[in-house]
């Protein structure tokens, strides 16, 4: 007897693009299960979600996903998705993207889009490290750690992405672990919710590739290590966050507040060049 | 409420967005540069005004990557740049190549390599509006001469984005940019605007990279219901990456035999005395102009000169100018630049025509008489 069993978020899925190119104990899947749990709860309608993301194995999000998308180029996920929003300021847009992705050769757009408070919700995972092109030196590698372009260890300190964003100006700015999927969940459902610019930083695992040249044998024991180096911290700032590969990476909810949106802006502006009073 | 058409006096960059704006262009990204300058400047100004969007990106990277995004949601969207900032594009360039995304992109060609004279024009740019990003591709790029063709050109360039599903080029240089010229803008009524076709099967059926006979894929705008998929990677009719070479072999002749079966039909060029022309020139934009001056005098004088000006640089009208050049011994090429276009020129015609190229390495334009004094020199 055949059995077919479902998966419960089937429906938002691109079957015939399984199985995912990703590594088995790999993080990302956590991140999206997490993503699309939350989309259901909220009950958004797929036709108004729009995923953009750039290229690196986060990147291939998209491709798994039955919703609008582009998979773009390296580092550009941010300004395609803008050009989405501002065209079409009904969709819903989310961009997918590596720490190399969004914080290195992306950074510029990334401050930008803070700054702008760009009605975006940006997900960048964070592996320490670039997975897709086999394991090179990433701006948020820890100076502990080693990889193939940095085998005597990084040459400089790691960014802490959160701060970085949030001096930009960011008005929703979080830190989740693949060990936290249901606060993970809850955050993204904010982020959805949130007018403006939400960024959600989650650090995850890539076994294969940093497990393997850090000595984790198993990807259970990077998830370990990721899990015992996750705390959550509530109420502090994001400047008082720790990201330090012995100590701690704080985890939590660091910025949260109203601005007027990007959007909010240009509409303000079409009111002026109308000669319409604001 | 209709535009009508009305005449204005204005520069070669205003034209252009004037043309824009008829086109039905509402969003526009760009970074300053001169001598685009300007574009962005009247963009900024008229585009909320008629209920569009203008945003200075960070960059270049980040303006050309928002108009691609600001397409794939269904809006007409434009960039205007030169010199160090075309360079930077040109991998976006890519992208609305790879992914079907019509858009238009202004370069205003300014002196070079590299930082050169910023507000001054040249010619250098014509093979990097062909081949200035990786692998293979075909585009569309007209160059303007006038301030009315800047607007003519502006509104074919959008008509042929979005008829061909392909990033457009529109040339323009450092001369045009300024120059101020009678334009008639024409009424709505007047214009022939196109808009992308949208797909008619329901969304379990539809193949957004699917060939039709004239090789144009009809390509859902998000939001549309369609759940698609626009990948810079090798894809499928579907819009799936799969590794595989039959499938890249799809993917580069799908994005390159778009343009080249339908050439034809893209084809621009103007040309004057050249049913017996013993020397043909060809030059294009503002040399094409004044070259054109300098053949109706010689005209006068008994010379059997002909003049040659392709306005759609790529795909370049190879069967005219074959045509313009049968009775013509000597073919040059007049261009303010070491030489470009003498490369398609070469290219197109018989083994034997002697063709060569006339530098005029001055960023301001020469007179006829200029150009006829080079000539002497180089006899
Ligand atoms: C312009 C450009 N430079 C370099 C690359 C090669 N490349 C692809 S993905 C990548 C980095 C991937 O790392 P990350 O963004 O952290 O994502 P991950 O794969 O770890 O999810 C690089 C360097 C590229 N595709 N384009």
């Amino acid at each position: 007897m055949e059995i077919t069993v479902q998966h419960p978020l089937e429906r938002y899925i691109r079957s015939e693009k399984m199985p995912t190119t990703w590594c088995p104990g790999c993080g990302i899947g956590t991140v999206v299960q997490s993503f699309l749990k939350a989309i259901d709860e909220l009950g958004l309608d797929p036709k108004d979600l729009v995923m953009i993301s750039g290229i690196g194995c986060t990147g291939r999000v998209p491709h798994y996903l039955k919703f609008d998308g582009a998979h773009v180029l390296h580092g550009r996920a941010i300004p395609v998705a803008l050009g989405v929003k501002l065209a079409n300021p009904k969709l819903k847009v989310v961009v997918w993207g590596g720490d190399g992705d969004i914080a290195s050769i992306g950074g510029n757009h990334l401050i930008h889009a803070a700054r702008r408070n760009a009605d975006l919700t940006v997900i960048m995972i964070n592996n320490f490290i670039y997975g897709l092109t086999g394991g090179q030196v990433a701006p948020t590698t820890p100076k502990e750690t080693v990889t193939y372009t940095s085998p005597y260890n990084p040459d400089s300190k790691p960014f802490d992405v959160i701060k970085l964003v949030a001096a930009a100006g960011a008005t929703y700015v979080a830190r989740w672990s693949t060990a936290y999927p249901v606060l993970l969940k809850e955050s993204i459902k904010k982020a959805l919710n949130h007018r403006g610019f939400s960024f959600i930083e989650v650090i995850s695992q890539c076994p294969e590739i940093f497990g393997r040249i850090n000595g984790f044998k198993e990807p259970y024991d990077l998830y370990l290590k990721i899990k015992k180096v996750g705390q959550i911290r509530r109420g502090i700032s994001p400047f008082e966050a720790k990201y330090d590969w012995n100590e701690e990476i704080s985890l939590g909810e660091f910025v949260n507040r109203e601005e007027p949106t990007y959007l909010e802006q240009l509409e303000e502006i079409k009111k002026k060049a109308r000669g319409e009073k604001a | 409420m209709m535009e009508k058409g009305k005449v204005l006096y204005v520069t070669g960059n205003e034209a252009v967005v004037e043309g824009a704006i008829a086109a039905g262009c509402r969003f526009y990204a760009g970074y300053p540069i001169t001598p685009s300058s300007e574009i962005a400047e009247e963009m900024s100004k008229r585009l909320p005004a008629v209920g569009g969007m203008y945003v200075q990106g960070e960059d270049e990277l980040a303006s050309i990557n928002m108009i691609v995004g600001a397409s794939m949601a269904g809006a007409k969207a434009m960039t205007a740049t030169s010199g160090p900032g075309y360079s930077l594009m040109q991998e976006g360039i890519g992208l609305a190549v790879a992914t079907e995304t019509p858009v238009v992109i202004v370069d205003v060609m300014r002196a070079g390599p590299s930082t050169g004279i910023a507000s001054k024009a040249w010619q250098g740019d014509l093979m990097q509006a062909r081949f200035g990003s990786h692998s293979d591709y075909e585009i569309i790029a007209l160059y303007a001469s006038s301030v009315q063709e800047a607007f003519d050109l502006t509104v074919e360039a959008f008509n042929l984005a979005e008829t061909y599903m392909s990033p457009v080029v529109l040339l323009s240089d450092g001369v045009l940019a300024r120059m101020r010229e009678r334009l008639y803008v024409k009424g709505q009524d007047e214009l022939v605007i196109v808009n992308r076709k949208k797909p008619t099967e329901s969304p379990e059926n539809y193949l957004p990279y699917k060939r039709g006979d004239d090789y144009i894929p009809t390509i859902a705008n998000f939001g549309d219901g369609y759940a698609v998929l626009k990948d810079s990677l090798t894809h499928d009719e579907r819009g799936y990456y799969y590794e595989r070479p039959d499938i890249q072999a799809k993917f580069v002749l799908g994005v390159t035999e778009k343009i080249r079966r339908n050439a034809s039909k893209i084809y621009r060029w103007q040309e004057e005395y050249t049913e017996d022309a013993e020397v043909l020139f060809v030059a294009s934009g503002v040399m094409g102009r004044i070259a054109s001056v300098m053949v109706r005098e010689a005209r006068q004088e008994g010379k059997k000169w002909g003049v040659f000006r392709p306005i759609s640089i790529w795909p370049f009208p190879e069967d005219a100018l074959r045509r313009a050049a049968r009775n013509a011994s000597k073919v040059i090429t007049i261009e303010m630049s070491v030489g470009k276009l003498v490369y398609p020129v070469k290219w197109t015609l018989r083994d034997g025509q002697e063709v060569s190229v006339l530098p005029w390495l001055s960023y301001e334009a020469p007179s006829p008489d200029d150009l006829l004094n080079l000539l002497e020199v180089k006899a």
